[in-house]
């Protein structure tokens, strides 16, 4: 492959953004940022496995990532379901506010 | 038709079974009619073996009727076994429980819990005969604690009154002290001589073991243990005077005639054993002597009828074993039964003179009742007469035979035959400080009572008179059983002690008509002695055996369930639930409901695994 980008790039790539979408859901207090933030996370992995694939050159890496497209899109349609119940029940995306689970 | 002896145990079984399924439901008329006809039909069953037995001549008979269990040579059957010994018992038991049976139909007839009363009367009957026909120690011990349970629930028959209670438990309680060191004696023997039939285990124990030797001597006491708590003797006879809580016809049946007997049985049962060991034979009878004279004076002191028909009966168990200690087994057995007829014939009467009394059982609130109460007067009388051994009674000719074999040991003979003649004077004196208080002297209460009518209170009465006044000449079948003792002698005794001891008692009858009869001496006079009144109120409390045993066996335990109220091995336990508390107090904190909270831990989990597989 001419001109190929060296796998270590795309790996390095794959965990600056995975640790930027962790980051966010750390730090974030709106429960919406924190979904786009796990959004990021599961594009990191995604890339992780276009790189992977693309080094051994197999197909598995593209279809495990078609696999995580789908689940996101699965995830961020149930996701949001759930952030309208919650803001039509406790008028708050925060999710600071939401912590009575505790012991 | 010896076969038959099956069906001996089998009615009151029935009866007992039938009443209690009937939960009480059925009327008096065929609850009375079931609960006594089957100890009838017992009876009749008894008479007929007694019959083709006597017959046969046979020494021995077995019917084995099924193995209870049969575990690695270790196989005791249900087999009932029937000899000149079982023979009278089971006469004794069916023939006077029936009379009793009769009697209660008219006794309790007002009582609500009529069909119980009859229940658990026809369950100790079935208890009884197992005990006396069983021919292992292990069946045996299954009719033995079956008669204490049915003890311990027909002296709290009446349950609402909780002193009733208290009576049971003690009696129960008591009991068992013996009852355990009797367990322990029948394991040691099943150890010892590997055999739980009596008949082998006594031939084995004849042929293994010398005379005087340790092994029989410790059987023989711990059975000896058992047989005292069970007959009420020396140092266990405290829980008696109080069963007497219980309806008068049980204190005639369990208390009188028959389960108090039941060490007397257990002893002559296993005499080969005492006779192998000499020391414990004489202990039995130094036990019987003392308890003999003790109860006799506090039967002296006593005011309740009942109680002092109790202490007689403590008393009188005192001269059987004091026949079984002297080696007088057949005495002893032939003072059972009499004692049987004459005693339940005298709890009978003051059941019918407590009855007629409005239940008054204070001796000192009755007085000038011959009139009133004729047929309690007859029983008293006749009862009285056999009871202080008047010459040709019943009672005269077993506790004859008793005393004269006690002045044949050698050595202690002399004091043995002293301290039973001095007892049957005090049986004299209390017998008929009784008689006359209650039907002499002046009316001081109750003037216008009127006798219980009823035939089957006056019918069993009359019977047992009869067998009370001629029940001596009955022979009783017991030389083949008692073959290898020194019975058959003639005894030689000269004319100057057997008048002292027909006087004695006699004269003991003359002090209490002094006393009690004619008020030419009067107890009021004897009281205002100086000591006297302590002595009174020390004999009256039995000795004070029950503060001794308050002080030494019951305190002690309160004192113990106070202190360790609180469990001290429960600490340990609480000391380790308190730790896992504080544990899961430490890690609840971790828990705080902040979602970043968690993927943070998360994360950092991951990471410090990751770090973990990389590095190692």
């Amino acid at each position: 492959m001419m001109g190929a980008i060296p796998v270590e790039h795309g790996l390095i790539l794959a965990g600056i953004l995975f640790s930027l979408g962790l980051i966010g859901v750390l730090t974030r207090r709106n429960i919406v940022f924190v979904l786009m933030s796990l959004e990021v996370m599961l594009n990191a992995c995604g890339l992780a496995f276009i790189v992977a694939g693309s080094r051994w050159e197999q197909a598995d890496g593209q279809i495990m990532f078609v696999l995580i497209l789908t689940l996101a899109a699965a995830e961020v349609a149930v996701g949001l379901g759930l952030i309208i119940q919650m803001y039509r029940r406790f008028q708050t995306v925060d999710i600071n506010v939401l912590s009575e689970l505790k012991g | 038709m010896l076969d038959l002896i099956w069906l001996l145990p089998t009615f009151p079984l029935l009866g007992f079974l039938i009443l209690a399924l009937a939960e009480g439901k059925l009327a008096k008329g065929p609850a009375g009619w079931i609960g006594a006809g089957s100890i009838g039909l017992s009876f009749a069953v008894a008479a007929l073996v007694a019959v083709s037995f006597l017959q046969s001549g046979l020494e021995s008979h077995t019917v084995p009727i099924w193995t209870w269990m049969s575990v690695a040579g270790f196989d005791p059957g249900i087999n009932l076994y029937l000899d000149g010994l079982s023979l009278v018992m089971i006469l004794v038991i069916t023939g006077v429980g029936f009379l009793i049976h009769v009697y209660s139909t008219g006794y309790m007839a007002d009582d609500p819990d009529f069909s119980r009363f009859f229940c658990y009367m026809n369950l100790f009957v079935f208890a009884m005969l197992l005990l006396v026909l069983g021919d292992n120690l292990l069946l045996l011990y299954l009719g033995w604690e079956g008669v204490g349970l049915c003890s311990y629930l027909l002296i709290g028959f009446w349950y609402d009154d909780p002193y009733n209670g208290y009576a049971a438990r003690k009696a129960f309680v008591v009991t068992r002290v013996g009852d355990t060191a009797m367990a322990i004696g029948l394991f040691l023997l099943f150890a010892q001589l590997g055999t739980l039939n009596i008949q082998d285990m006594l031939h084995a124990a004849e042929a293994e073991w010398a005379v005087g030797s340790a092994l029989p001597a410790i059987t023989a006491l711990l059975l000896l243990g058992g047989a005292v708590g069970k007959s009420a003797q020396l140092p266990l006879q405290t829980w008696l005077p109080d069963a007497m809580a219980g309806p008068t016809p049980i204190s005639a049946l369990i208390h009188a005639a028959t389960m108090v007997t039941a060490g007397v049985y257990l002893i002559a049962r296993t005499h080969t054993l005492f006779e192998l060991a000499p020391n414990v034979q004489l202990l039995v009878a130094w036990v019987g002597l003392i308890t003999l004279l003790m109860a006799g004076f506090t039967a002296m002191t006593q005011n309740d009828i009942k109680r002092i028909l109790a202490y007689s009966t403590v008393s009188q168990i005192g001269y059987m074993f004091l026949g079984l200690g002297v080696g007088a087994w057949s005495g002893a057995i032939f003072h059972l039964m009499t004692h049987a007829f004459f005693k339940a014939l005298l709890f009978l009467g003051a059941g019918a003179v407590i009855l007629s009394l409005h239940h008054e059982q204070d001796i000192f609130r009755m007085g000038a009742k011959r009139k009133q109460l004729p047929v309690g007067f007859l029983c008293f009388l006749i009862g009285g007469l056999a009871l202080t051994a008047f010459p040709y009674t019943s009672g005269y000719f077993s506790k004859d035979e008793i005393l004269i074999a006690a002045l044949e040991v050698e050595g202690q003979g002399l004091w043995l035959w002293l301290g039973g003649v001095i007892g049957a004077f005090f049986t004299g004196i209390y017998t008929f400080r009784l008689f006359f208080v209650v039907f002499f002297g002046e009316s001081r209460g109750h003037h216008d009572a009127k006798e219980v009518k009823g035939l089957n209170i006056a019918l069993p009465l009359f019977i047992l008179m009869a067998l009370s006044l001629f029940g001596g000449w009955i022979p009783v079948p017991l030389d083949a059983v008692f073959s290898h003792g020194a019975e058959h002698e003639e005894h030689h005794i000269s004319a100057f002690m057997h008048g002292v001891m027909i006087a004695l008692p006699l004269f003991g009858i003359a002090i209490s008509y002094l006393f009690y009869g004619s008020g030419i001496l009067s107890a009021e006079k004897l009281m205002s002695l100086p000591g006297s009144r302590a002595l009174h109120r020390f004999w009256n409390s039995g000795w004070g055996m029950d503060r001794l045993y308050d002080f030494l066996f019951v305190n002690p335990f309160l004192y113990l369930a106070r202190v360790n109220a609180k469990d001290i091995i429960d600490a340990f336990y609480d000391m380790l639930a308190a730790l896992s508390r504080a544990g899961h107090l430490l890690i609840v904190r971790t828990q705080t409901g902040y979602l970043r909270w968690y993927v943070l831990s998360m994360a950092a989990g991951l990471v410090a695994l990751i770090a973990v597989g990389v590095l190692l």
